[in-house]
């Protein structure tokens, strides 16, 4: 009686055709629902209706933003408590805020000048980031240097 | 003369491992990137950026997501509403609050508004959070590319 050796007539192979076939499958999977999506981040801010209590200002220095914008929503001037006037220029604004703080961060969120942005009801969400992003801080590098944590909106000006 | 056939023997193998290898990085590099946690992302919503924006260090408590496109429609979650008719869906936020031994002060408001929405809507909005209860909120933004 002749028996068959495998390492004579039968090779050991494997059968990978329904592993690929599921490989395959899985990788359409995620390639169709791969998004590249951008870092998004987050400005925090505290508003209890009717101002709430709050913590004083220690550096007794409330900055009253007013942004005016066009027919377009588009910013065409940025006052400062009602007195000093920036054009559309947030770079004028950080050196005034830089300015008023010292450069100094805020010792807690809590504490520190607070500013009100008022803003006409069109002007453009883009901008009142600006005017966010202006006001809270500058990037030195890769570091964030924090310059006023309180923030918060003036009544909405209702269109006529 | 002996003529050998071809295709008689032998039969025509490919050699798989390298295209095997290759289909593996593949789905690991997907596996790896693929991000589940955007629920709460709306894709009509064109964030405005921010050089200051930073992912938060830590998740916040109770975020309850409003996205506001351009045209001043609130999509939260499933819900599409407008700032006069949010009011029923954010009482319904605040039941589950309650369910939770929760206040609406304990809550993030998160507000993704379109960056060419209009500024008024996102004060009525917040103005309309406000009146429920809420106080803390969150504006999103994207981050700028230097």
């Amino acid at each position: 009686m002749k028996y068959a050796t495998k390492s004579s007539s039968q090779k050991g192979e494997l059968q990978l055709t329904s592993m690929i076939d599921v490989i395959f499958l899985l990788l359409i999977f995620f390639v169709m629902t791969f998004k590249i999506a951008a870092q998004e981040g987050d400005f925090n801010i505290k508003m209890p209706i009717g101002g709430g209590p709050g913590s004083a200002d220690s550096t007794d220095l409330p900055i009253k933003l007013r942004l005016r914008a066009n027919a377009d929503g588009e910013l065409v001037d940025i006052v400062v408590n009602d007195s000093l006037t920036f054009g559309n220029d947030w770079t004028k604004l950080r050196g005034y805020i830089l300015n008023v703080t010292g450069g100094n961060a805020p010792p807690t969120p809590e504490e520190g000048p607070e500013v009100e942005i008022d803003l006409d009801y069109n002007l453009r969400y883009e901008h009142v980031i600006g005017a966010v992003t202006a006001v809270t801080g500058q990037r030195l590098g890769d570091e964030v240097k924090r310059l006023v944590e309180r923030i918060k909106f003036a009544p909405p000006r209702k269109p006529q | 003369m002996k003529v050998r056939k071809i295709f008689d023997t032998k039969i025509a193998e490919l050699d798989m491992t390298a295209m095997i290898d290759m289909v593996f990085q593949l789905i690991i590099f997907f596996m790896v990137l693929i991000n589940f946690a955007q629920d709460d992302q709306n894709d009509k919503i064109k964030l405005p950026a921010s050089e200051l924006a930073k992912p938060a260090d830590s998740p916040l408590t109770f975020p309850i997501t409003l996205n506001l496109d351009s045209t001043s429609t609130i999509y939260i979650g499933a819900s599409i509403a407008t700032v006069d008719s949010i009011a029923p869906l954010l009482r319904t936020e605040i039941s589950l609050l309650t369910s939770r031994n929760q206040t609406p002060k304990d809550a993030n408001i998160v507000i993704r508004a379109h960056r060419n929405a209009s500024g008024g809507m996102v004060q009525d909005l917040i103005k309309k959070c406000q009146e429920l209860g809420f106080e803390k909120f969150v504006l999103r933004v994207r981050e700028e590319t230097l």
